[in-house]
């Protein structure tokens, strides 16, 4: 299996990618955003960092990198791709994934780690069970998640909707369980095929069990043995 | 020479945290009776003459706002 994972400048997630990645055992090269040929991997990470400086707004810039039409190619030919923080910014930029990313309710930068809860969706970055809890932190100053009632409902139908924060047994507090002020606790998103997969915690922190936690081998590993399977 | 003003902002409904942290300064500074304060961003363009009111609106569209989220209001200003 043989990941790309994207670097623009500005990012500074990619080597900690690059690193869970082959910790995996998979095959990982980055790829500058100048380049426009991704037919070599098997599938593509947007990773965090703050692309362009995050001028303007976050990933707007990054949007039109020369990469970022091979990206846009890649995502129709329903090869998965994953964004994750500031790549989940850009996706939404790019119109990959609905809806966008505002500053944190709070107006606080938020690096904790927090509870996730899978949820019953297409994504096929994922095949945990559905209520399956699992631990990752968060890094991110926009993270609070808008779409219209419209696209939510929308998201919801078609399951759209993959991770939702959450508190420590799986549920959701009345007041909202995101740190960031997310709707509907909303933490990632995948579009309608599923192959497009957007969300704000970063896995690749916890993939090596380094830091006492493993729950994001699944993220990677999934996607791992269903392109294997197809292979 | 044509230059533009373009003003973004949050749409009506979006909450505005820096906005609504700035008003609470003020009402605590003493100037109350403000309804809303909302924040936004301020983006001045010096042109060709070529460059037309069209294609700055095309810019928002594209890149200067995002319209998911903010509108945005063009001005051409003169001299």
């Amino acid at each position: 299996m043989h990941f790309g994972v994207v670097v623009f400048p500005g990012s500074n997630c990619e080597q900690d990618v690059v690193h869970a990645l082959r910790f995996l055992g998979h095959d990982a090269t980055y790829i500058w955003h100048q380049d426009a040929n991704l037919d070599a991997y098997d599938a593509v990470v947007l990773p965090g960092g703050f692309s362009y400086g995050d001028y303007l707004r976050c990933g707007a810039i990054a949007r039109f990198s020369p990469v970022m039409e091979a990206v846009s190619r890649y995502a129709a030919a329903k090869r998965p791709v994953i964004g994750i923080c500031n790549g989940f910014q850009i996706l939404t930029e790019a119109h990959l994934l609905p809806g966008a990313l505002l500053r944190n309710r709070n107006l606080k930068f938020i690096c904790e780690t927090v509870f996730l809860r899978v949820e019953p969706s297409v994504c096929q970055w994922l095949d945990l069970p559905a209520g399956t809890v699992v631990q990752v932190p968060i890094n991110h100053n926009e993270g609070n998640f808008i779409c219209d009632a419209e696209t939510l409902a929308r998201l919801e139908a078609n399951g759209q909707v993959v991770l939702r924060y959450c508190q420590p047994d799986g549920s959701r507090a009345a007041k909202g369980s995101a740190p960031n002020g997310a709707l509907d606790d909303i933490a990632g998103i995948c579009n309608e095929e599923g192959n497009v997969f957007g969300l704000m915690p970063h896995p690749e922190r916890v993939t090596d069990g380094i830091s006492g936690l493993r729950d994001g081998a699944a993220f990677f590993e999934a996607i791992a043995r269903r392109i294997e399977k197809v292979a | 020479m044509r230059r533009y003003e373009v003003h973004v902002t949050g749409k009506p409904g979006i909450f505005d945290p820096a906005g609504k942290t700035a008003q609470t300064a003020l009402d605590n500074l003493g100037y109350t009776g403000i309804d809303e304060l909302r924040i936004g961003t301020f983006i001045e363009l010096s042109c060709d003459d070529a460059v037309t009111p069209e294609q700055v609106v095309e810019m928002c569209e594209k890149l200067l706002a995002n319209p998911i989220i903010e509108t945005y209001r063009v001005e051409e200003i003169e001299g």
